[in-house]
């Protein structure tokens, strides 16, 4: 472990994150909502915390080793976590306790969109801002931390992505060196947001819910400035149009918008064996969904069922975690079936989270494997995406990943029951905070504002191993890593 | 024709075997000493130890005034560069190739006179697996052989009881099947050939061979013996080049299923192949057959390179119910041992392989030549060239061709039209004729048919 050099990096990662204060600073001003002294404050603390740990170590320039990966990985997802946190905790308003801050930041810098503030609609802009703009920086760090961190620490069967590997996809080391990889996906998801925020804006929103709506809708995050969330615009259908566009192509592992926008061409997309059960996994769900709403009269007429139910299908499963009606007290089975639609969830390298689409396609291949084996004891049959053998070892991979998935979930869940919560609500905001959804079910359906602090730095927990794919955060807490 | 066979391997060998007793010139090649010498022991050729692709090997096996170099060593890379030392040094007329891997033979502007000088590659992997695979398409013939690119097929059937035709006269053939064009080219009773005539009798379990286009060999098929059911599901033994070729050409239409007993290969293949079960064990291993089915099993292909194991593995097969076998054999000798028993069709790699290059052997202008009968017979395309004047065959009527005894016309393709020989068809330039030649001896007076007078520029 070289400390020193994860110093550095944590401090200029800090001084970085203290510059994401300005521009909610900027917006405080022009709209003169008295916040501007909390952002300065917290722009100053973080940028000198994050001076103070730069400085002495500032020419301890190394070569980071794998374990430091771990280490900068996990790091960078709980100090700004805690730093982000700032300002919902030192201004008037919302002027949350320590607890609920930390909350609010995770939430939005993982990109789950779970909240504990009501009466969002009531909030200064600037904070309103604030809280959006850490999703989207949430969902930029995930998009490199996917694509360009994870393959090279081969968390979960990832390093099926890694370029020596014969993976579903060739070239899927974009460019030899991996800060020209973060640049050119950084444009891509630069430029995904702003078509997004352009598209919103035509359709009908405010300037200010477009742009706002465009960060959280990209990052598949959640957070909206309004408490109906998206339903606030149902006057304007073809807003939930656009919101399910973005969130799709949110979903789609952000390498293959690469490929295919440097080719010009959109044959990747065909080839692509994840993305085609991304599309059939939410397909089959959006037509039962859709169907059982009509049949069951719960929407009057035939439309609106199909708007509304491809829309929460796509936000549930892509885990977004945008609501337009309150689909919680959708009947029978349709709000479970969703939430087990979010541990599918998006594609590796795409903003989404659960347990990624080619886990799942993996873990059914796999199985399908087990029962042709029980009939063909002596048949040889290697696992295959998109035509490429996989390598057994990925497959150990996401069968453990999914072991130690379903572990920690029962594991968190009965901590949940502990504090109180009812099996319904305890099983729903593990699943929405573990897969980085944010809406759960019961007391949870629509903040979670009535959890006692230990729940919610539970959650906390959950929805940072969501994020980290669990191992990254797991490595860190046995012995043998930090054994010299 | 003097023609040089590099590698003394199957192919070599049994290529030098049937060309030697033609009349040509052999020189073979191998660094093999032990089997030169079986070779030259047996057969009346040259034998020359070295490395195929040196020129001082190639000077010394006679290059500078052979016709024909044939490269059939076990590198493709050997015999890509012999053939360019060849052409280079020597100026050799006919360079033949065999070559194997795929990751050549997709860019066909390689083989070309700037950069690689072969004239004609071979894939005697290809030619066997494309055999077996036209036998399985066509469940009940012993043979199937394509002309003209597949648009006219030769099939040979045994003929059964309970077949329409069987015990009536040929020429009822087309009352029987009105628009079905079809032509009876040759019967074999008893392993004596027979001239078919208008009121020749088929009997049962006679072997009739006959020509049709691809559409109507079912039809014509059907007269002969009851049809039997398409075949669905296919098992093959032994992954080797073959085998692995067939399953692929095999798997998208049919259920196959292939077993190998090298669990490296298996993995291999199973990596290859999408839709084929690959099963890792011994194909003789009864457990494993009953457990895979075989009782359901329309067709069984022993193809591994053990003519032991694959006789062995075929007659179990068929022991243990399976609809059908076959079995590649390369020695001749078992050949006509196992055809009568179990095994339902012996295949012969060699046989499936000749034609191709006799081809290329053969004087005047033929396309594709056929070796059936364990060589004794062929079925010969070629095309006739010339005008009335120049040529003995263009602008006759069949019935004023003379030709040599025992040798039938089945077949012309003008163009793209496909003509089922009648006593008046007229041939004109430039059409591909189908000849079934019954004894091999006849072929030189067949030859000189097809040639043009010296009149002819």
């Amino acid at each position: 472990m070289q400390l020193t050099a994860i110093q550095r990096i944590v401090g200029l990662l800090l001084m970085l994150f203290s510059t994401t204060m300005l521009p909610p600073l900027l917006v405080s001003v022009i709209s003169a909502d008295q916040l501007h002294i909390p952002f300065m404050l917290a722009f100053a603390l973080t940028f000198s915390t994050g001076m103070f740990a730069w400085l002495p170590v500032r020419n301890m320039r190394k070569e980071l080793r794998l374990r430091d990966g771990f280490m900068v990985v996990v790091l960078f997802w709980t100090v700004l976590g805690l730093f982000g946190a700032l300002p919902f905790a030192i201004g008037d308003q919302p002027h949350l306790s320590i607890t609920d801050a930390v909350f609010e930041s995770i939430s939005g810098l993982t990109t789950t969109g779970a909240t504990v503030i009501t009466g969002i609609d009531h909030l200064p802009p600037s904070i309103l801002y604030y809280r959006q703009q850490l999703q989207w920086l949430g969902g930029m760090g995930i998009i490199v931390l996917a694509v360009a961190i994870l393959p090279m620490l081969g968390i979960g069967g990832m390093q099926l992505y890694r370029a020596e590997t014969p993976g579903p996809m060739k070239d899927n080391k974009l460019t030899p060196r991996i800060t020209e990889t973060a640049k050119a996906l950084w444009y891509i998801y630069l430029g995904l947001t702003v078509s997004c925020a352009l598209a919103y804006w035509i359709a009908g929103m405010s300037f200010f819910d477009a742009i706002g709506h465009s960060f959280s809708t990209v990052a598949i995050g959640g957070f909206s400035t309004h408490d109906a969330s998206m339903g606030f615009f149902h006057e304007q259908p073809l807003i939930e149009v656009v919101a399910i566009i973005f969130m799709l192509l949110s979903g789609v592992n952000f390498a293959l918008h690469f490929i295919a926008w440097r080719g010009a061409s959109l044959r990747p997309y065909f080839l692509d064996s994840e993305l085609r059960t991304y599309i059939t996994v939410l397909g089959v769900i959006a037509v039962i969904t859709t169907s059982f709403l009509y049949m069951n009269k719960t929407f009057e007429d035939f439309s609106h069922a199909l708007l509304h139910g491809v829309f929460q299908v796509v936000s549930i499963g892509t885990t977004a975690g945008f609501t337009t009606s309150n689909y919680a007290l959708w009947p029978g089975f349709l709000p479970v079936l969703l939430l087990f639609a979010s541990f599918v969830g998006g594609c590796a390298g795409s903003t989404g989270g659960g347990m990624k689409v080619i886990r799942f396609l993996l873990l059914l291949k796999q199985g399908m494997r087990e029962i042709a084996r029980l009939i063909h004891p002596n048949a040889v049959i290697p696992i295959k995406v998109g035509g490429k053998v996989l390598p057994d070892r990925v497959i150990d991979s996401v069968w453990g990943f999914f072991a130690t998935y379903v572990a920690i979930f029962s594991i968190i869940m009965l901590l949940l029951m502990m504090t109180g919560l009812d099996q319904v609500t305890a099983f729903s905001a593990v699943a929405a905070t573990m897969n980085n959804l944010g809406p759960g079910l019961g007391d949870v359906a629509l903040h979670y504002a009535n959890l006692s602090d230990f729940a919610k730095w539970i959650l906390c927990f959950a929805m940072l191993l969501g994020r980290l794919e669990i191992f990254t955060l797991l490595v860190l807490l046995t012995p043998t890593f930090w054994r010299k | 024709m003097k023609i040089i066979i590099l590698g003394a391997g199957q192919v070599g060998s049994s290529l030098a075997n049937n060309l030697a007793s033609e009349a040509n010139d052999i020189t073979i090649v191998d660094v093999d000493s032990d089997l030169l010498h079986d070779l030259q022991d047996r057969l009346d050729l040259r034998t020359i130890k070295g490395m195929a692709s040196h020129p001082d090997v190639l000077q010394r096996a006679g290059a500078e005034d052979a016709d024909m170099i044939i490269a059939v060593t076990n590198s493709d890379e050997t015999n890509i560069v012999a053939c360019q030392v060849a052409y280079t040094l020597y100026h050799t007329p006919t360079k033949i190739a065999r070559v194997r891997s795929q990751a050549y033979l997709q860019h066909a502007e390689l083989f070309t006179q700037e950069a690689m000088p072969v004239d004609v590659i071979i894939s005697p992997e290809q030619l066997v697996t494309d055999y077996v695979h036209r036998l399985i398409e066509h469940p009940g013939a012993l043979q199937v052989l394509d002309f003209s690119g597949g648009r006219v097929q030769l099939v040979a059937v045994k003929a059964y009881y309970g077949g329409p035709l069987v015990g009536h006269e040929l020429k009822t053939l087309r009352d029987h099947m009105p628009g079905v064009q079809s032509r009876v080219a040759a019967i074999y009773r008893r392993g004596l050939a027979i001239n078919p005539e208008g009121n020749t009798v088929i009997e049962a379990d006679d072997e009739v061979f006959f020509i049709a286009a691809k559409k109507d060999i079912r039809s014509v098929m059907s007269e002969l013996r009851r049809l039997e059911k398409p075949v669905k599901r296919v098992i093959i033994a032994g992954g080797g080049n073959i085998g692995k070729r067939l399953a692929k050409a095999l798997e998208k239409r049919y259920q196959v299923k292939l077993i190998d007993h090298n669990a490296r290969r298996t993995r291999a293949i199973s990596e290859e192949l999408d839709n084929t079960i690959v099963l890792q064990g011994d194909a003789a291993d009864e457990e494993l057959l009953i457990e895979e089915n075989i009782e359901q099993t329309d067709v069984f292909c022993a193809m591994t390179n053990d003519d032991e194991v694959n006789i062995l593995s075929a007659m179990l097969a068929k022991r243990l119910g399976a609809r059908k076998t076959m079995a590649l054999i390369n020695r001749a000798a078992y050949v006509d041992l196992v055809e009568s028993g179990d095994i339902d069709i012996a295949i012969s790699p060699p046989q499936a392989t000749i034609g191709s290059l006799l081809a290329h052997v053969r004087r005047g202008d033929v396309v594709m030549v056929h070796s059936l009968r364990r060589g004794a017979a062929e079925a010969i395309e070629a095309i006739a060239h010339g005008d009335a004047a120049s040529s003995k065959v263009v602008g006759k009527a069949i019935e004023d061709i003379k030709l040599p005894e025992g040798t039938t016309i089945g077949a012309v393709v003008r163009g793209e039209e496909v003509l089922i020989a009648h006593h008046d068809t007229v041939i004109e330039a430039e059409d591909h004729v189908l000849l079934f030649v019954v004894n091999k001896k006849r072929i030189p007076e067949v030859e000189r048919l097809f040639q043009v007078g010296v009149t002819f520029l």
